[in-house]
């Protein structure tokens, strides 16, 4: 049994890759309620958002910049995405759309390598945040307590968005019934095109927040993509409640596994799931039927 | 473009790229190695490396008019990181390529599947990267033979090097795989032997990067040595978050292997301070004369200065060449019994040799330590070298443990 | 582009037969000998995903377990268990890719949709990681080793099987009869029903079929095929990587058969040529040639989703847009 600060000192780790989770999930979830596409892309752009985070700070030496523009780069990306490739697809079968962002993963994997080279890159956090924090019972990186204030703002603002503004609105209102918000006139491609871009972007930014722990690497949203996908899964597909409890538990199962049984450390995740999809099928807070 | 003109252009995209081989079997009959290796994937870059160090030493080969009188030829193929894909790519080597030798292989796993391949088409083996099982029975065959160092010797001299020079109390982080595991149960032993103390040993997820829930532990038990086998973008990560809690100001760190890729990724930055072991360090030039002679003509070629990874690759190619000459033939029976007669050599670090009872190198190796961030020398001036430990047939295991009677 | 579409289209008339006549004389064809077997190998896996995919309509994304299964039963059986004959090999690893089909099957299927393509992939990374740890038996990380190579024993004569071409068509016969197995079954009155519920399945239910059973069943069929690819992989190289169920081997299947057709008797073995055949041309001459394989995919997936064989045959078997 180990001590009781190395219990805090794993949920806070815990807590760490939940949010990275969250972020992910988030965006999966969103285009996936809105639009019923799987972004098999969503790992690869995260990866995208590191290195835009790498090339931004090596030319205007502020993380600062750097985590403003890269999302808003990986966005961008998303959106050219949408427009010139996705939107191709509608009205065929969903999986269509997997299978295509499937490949388009693998063209932006091996993209990078090309124009970055085959050897990963480091992405240092700013001077002010480099340190750790005595928080009396233990010390923790502050680059880390850093991460989970910025998520937990970028969440209450989307809160906000999606709960609040106009346009907000029409995104839940799309989500629930197409056909109806199309009757009242209100163009959907543009709605999706926006909401593509701003999932993209949230995984650009869950990107560059993970790129000063691990470094900026071509593999690294390989697996991440999958872990998101469950994290969908087990939250309710298209339930932005469901995205943020369930990336809060898998982080806190991973890394609770991690310090107990790290052989079993990558198997709980899925184990996870099949449990949560056979005793509730349409995960914490999904809603039957949706998308079977 | 439509449907019909689409399928038309990919068709004879297709039939262009299998002209090649027709064209390429009519010239005359060089002496053909094979090289698989992964240039995509995660190793990429070491991948890279190996196939500059390979083709280096087919052009100074060549350059001296070949081997019996034949041009020599290196065939690189993508294995792709994958035991399978290594495997087909061999067969296909050796059967339509009709490639004399296989040099090349850069993880285990992959490794066993080509030598799996190799043993039954009877085509001798070099491999170049590390792995116990490959020089040991079941897996081993006479034409078998182990250009690196495997997890044995080098644990084995670095741990030996770290209890004598930076502390007998240790706590092991390791990334729970065969190398790791592997690293782990060596580096244990070999501390005991020595009347160390491990305070306690963490195995973590290959890939999962995340360590910062056990540094409090570690920190707590104030051990003088933390050894980590942190592989691939798993080093850098735990460098990070070793720096985010100030630990290396409170004890050493030291790993059985650092490699030359990761040091340019993580710079003095990451990598100031920290021991490791390595089977080629390209400043060992100034006092080797071998060393010089190669990196003066990779740095001339490539601009930038060889790894490990890519100097095993160079040697092996050039053994094969050398057992070419030995034998005055390119059957590999021959050549292997050859290697094994005169089994001394030296082509980029020193003398090195074959053991005759499992084909296995024995060489020197360095203990080196980072260079603080402003002591970093140019661009690929890293660390200093702070030892050189012989080569010694007892790193390893011994003929009869490795099962050869 | 027509006289092409005629040949596919009575090409499609008598598959059976015309493999058996197109496949004896492959080996010749490719400009790569070595790698005929790999084609049928992967063929006869893709062709165990399309009977799911293709005429299920249910898109796994786990079939790497049942072709790992299948693979790694036959191993552990000639390698751990020193069983000495090759078909009790094979029986082995059949066998447990069935019983994997039948356990997981049980459980994906209770699920449909995205749902289900998750779940199959979680089957499939859960055996990878157990797999991965259990190395006393698989070998772990650094594969399984140790499997004899065996002759092909028929009655009291005993052949070797050691050489390329005679490797060749050992698995030719086997997998010529999982062609012919195949056809058996969409043609039998259950091949009829699994059309029915690909096109509708809720009117296949108002028909009175028992839909689950039918699915699960194909499941297990589809598994045995995935199996039989995995244990004749085994025979070939000797030697199992973990690899053999990691996610990248389903993603692959997908692939080729997307490539080759989904929905069409000959898609899977046309798109795993295709597949193979330019990953193996690409790979020697262009460093990032991942980049172009994806690129080409994705082009397929936007402008030929019936793949190469189903525009050939114009959709004869195609799968409908639905």
């Amino acid at each position: 049994m180990p001590e009781l600060s190395t219990l805090v000192a794993q949920v806070f780790t815990g807590l760490v890759l939940g949010m990275i989770y969250v972020l992910l999930a988030i965006g999966l979830s969103l285009i996936f309620g809105l639009m019923t596409v799987v972004n098999f892309a969503h790992g690869a752009l995260y990866m995208l958002g590191a290195y835009f985070g790498v090339f931004l700070l090596t030319y205007t030496k502020s993380f600062w910049i750097a985590l403003i523009v890269a999302p808003l780069m990986v966005g961008v990306v998303g959106l050219l995405i949408e427009r010139f490739l996705i939107r191709r697809l509608y009205g065929r079968s969903p999986d269509d759309a997997l299978l295509l962002t499937f490949g388009l993963s693998l063209i932006l994997v091996e993209g990078v390598k090309v124009f970055w080279g085959k050897i990963g890159l480091t992405l240092d956090p700013p001077r002010a945040l480099a340190g750790a924090v005595d928080l009396g019972f233990m010390t923790f990186p502050a680059y880390r307590l850093f991460l989970v204030a910025v998520i937990a703002a970028v969440l209450i603002a989307l809160y906000f968005f999606l709960g609040r503004t106009n346009i907000g609105l029409i995104i839940r209102a799309g989500s629930r019934d197409p056909l109806m918000v199309r009757a009242l006139g209100i163009d959907l491609g543009r709605v999706w095109l926006v909401v593509f871009g701003i999932g993209t972007a949230l995984a650009g930014l869950a990107g560059i927040l993970a790129g000063p722990m691990r470094g900026a690497y071509a593999e690294m949203g390989v697996t991440m993509v999958i872990e998101s996908f469950v994290v969908v899964v087990v939250g309710g597909m298209g339930s932005l409640l469901g995205a943020v409890v369930a990336g809060l538990l898998i982080g806190q199962v991973v890394g609770l596994t991690t310090l107990f049984v790290p052989k079993l450390a990558e198997i709980m995740v899925f184990l996870v799931m099949a449990v949560v999809l056979l005793v509730r099928p349409s995960g914490l807070f999904g809603e039957a039927g949706l998308m079977e | 473009m439509d449907r019909r003109s689409f399928l038309a252009t990919t068709a004879a995209g297709a039939a262009a790229l299998s002209f090649p081989t027709v064209l390429r079997a009519q010239s005359k009959d060089p002496l053909r190695i094979g090289f698989p290796l992964p240039l995509t994937g995660p190793f990429g870059a070491l991948a890279a490396d190996q196939q500059r160090g390979a083709t280096l030493a087919m052009d100074e080969l060549n350059a001296k008019g070949g081997v019996l009188g034949r041009k020599v030829e290196v065939l690189f193929r993508d294995d792709q990181l994958k035991p399978a894909v290594g495997a087909q790519r061999t067969k296909e080597l050796i059967e339509n390529d009709k490639v004399q030798f296989v040099v090349g292989g850069l993880a285990a796993h992959v490794q066993m599947a080509i030598n799996e391949q190799t043993k039954k088409s009877k085509v001798l083996f070099i491999s170049v990267s590390q792995s116990d099982e490959i020089s040991a029975k079941p897996d081993t065959s006479p034409l078998t033979f182990h250009e690196a160092l495997n997890p044995t010797i080098t644990s084995r001299a670095v741990g030996n090097w770290i209890a004598q020079n930076l502390g007998k109390k240790w706590w092991i982080i390791y990334a729970d795989y065969a190398w790791g595991k592997q690293n782990n149960a060596v580096l244990t032993d070999t501390l005991a032997k020595q009347g160390g103390t491990l305070l306690g040993s963490t195995p973590y997820p290959l890939g999962s990067a995340e360590f910062s829930a056990h540094l409090p532990k570690i920190q707590a038990a104030k051990p003088e040595v933390l050894v980590s086998m942190t592989p691939g973008a798993d080093n850098i990560a735990f460098l990070k978050q070793i720096n985010s809690f100030g630990m290396k100001k409170q004890m050493k760190i030291a790993q059985p292997l650092v490699w030359l890729p990761q040091l340019k990724e993580g710079g003095g930055e990451l990598y100031g301070d920290v021991y490791g072991g390595t089977s080629f360090y390209w400043e060992i030039e100034d006092t080797i004369p071998s060393a010089k002679k190669y990196v003066d003509t990779y740095r001339k070629k490539h601009n930038a200065p060889p790894g490990d990874y890519g100097a095993y690759a160079f040697s092996g190619v050039m053994e094969i060449a050398r057992g070419c000459e030995l034998a005055k033939s390119t059957d590999s029976e021959a050549v292997a019994a050859a290697l094994r007669k005169s089994p001394v050599y030296d082509h980029y670090k020193g003398k090195q040799w074959w053991r005759a009872c499992d084909n296995k190198s024995f060489q020197d190796l360095w203990i080196t330590r980072g260079r603080e961030p402003g002591k970093v020398k140019g661009e690929w001036g890293f660390v200093d070298v702070v030892a050189k430990i012989p080569a010694n047939e007892e790193l390893d295991r011994t003929c009869k443990e490795k099962g050869h009677a | 582009m027509s006289i092409l579409r005629g040949v596919a289209i009575r090409i499609g008339a008598h598959p059976v037969l015309d493999f058996w006549v197109f496949f004896a004389v492959f080996p010749f064809i490719l400009p790569n000998r070595t790698m005929a077997t790999q084609v049928l190998i992967f063929g006869l896996l893709a062709m165990g995903f399309n009977l799911l995919y293709g005429y299920t309509g249910l898109l796994s994304f786990g079939h790497a377990a049942y072709y790992g299964l299948g693979a790694y039963g036959c191993g552990i059986a000639l390698a751990k268990l020193h069983v000495g004959s090759l078909w009790l090999g094979l029986a082995a690893g059949l066998g447990l890719a069935g019983l994997g089909g039948l356990v997981i099957g049980f459980f994906c299927l209770r699920r449909r949709g995205i749902y289900f393509a998750m779940l199959t992939l979680a089957f499939a990374q859960l055996l990878y990681f157990i797999a991965f740890h259990l190395a006393d038996w698989t070998g772990g990380d650094d594969g399984l080793r140790g499997i004899p190579q065996l002759t092909l024993g028929l009655g009291p004569w005993q052949y070797s099987i050691e050489t390329t071409l005679a490797f060749y068509y050992f698995a030719y016969v086997l997998v010529g009869l999982a062609v012919g197995a195949l056809k058996r079954i969409l043609d039998s009155p259950f091949g009829a029903v699994l059309r029915a519920i690909r096109e509708n399945t809720s009117r296949a239910v108002a028909c009175g079929y028992d839909v689950n059973r039918v699915k699960h069943l194909s499941f297990v069929f589809s598994a045995c095929f995935a199996g039989l690819a995995g244990s004749l992989d085994t025979l070939r190289l000797t030697v199992v990587p973990v690899e053999s169920l990691y996610w990248t081997t389903s993603g692959q299947t997908v692939m080729m058969t997307l490539l080759g057709g989904a929905g069409t008797f000959f898609g899977p073995f046309v798109g795993a040529a295709t597949f193979l055949v330019l990953e193996e041309r690409l790979s020697r001459v262009l460093e990032a040639w991942p980049i172009v394989i994806g690129a080409i995919f994705s082009a397929f997936v936007l402008f030929l989703p019936k793949g190469i064989w189903g525009t050939l045959t114009g959709g004869i078997y195609g799968r409908q847009s639905a």
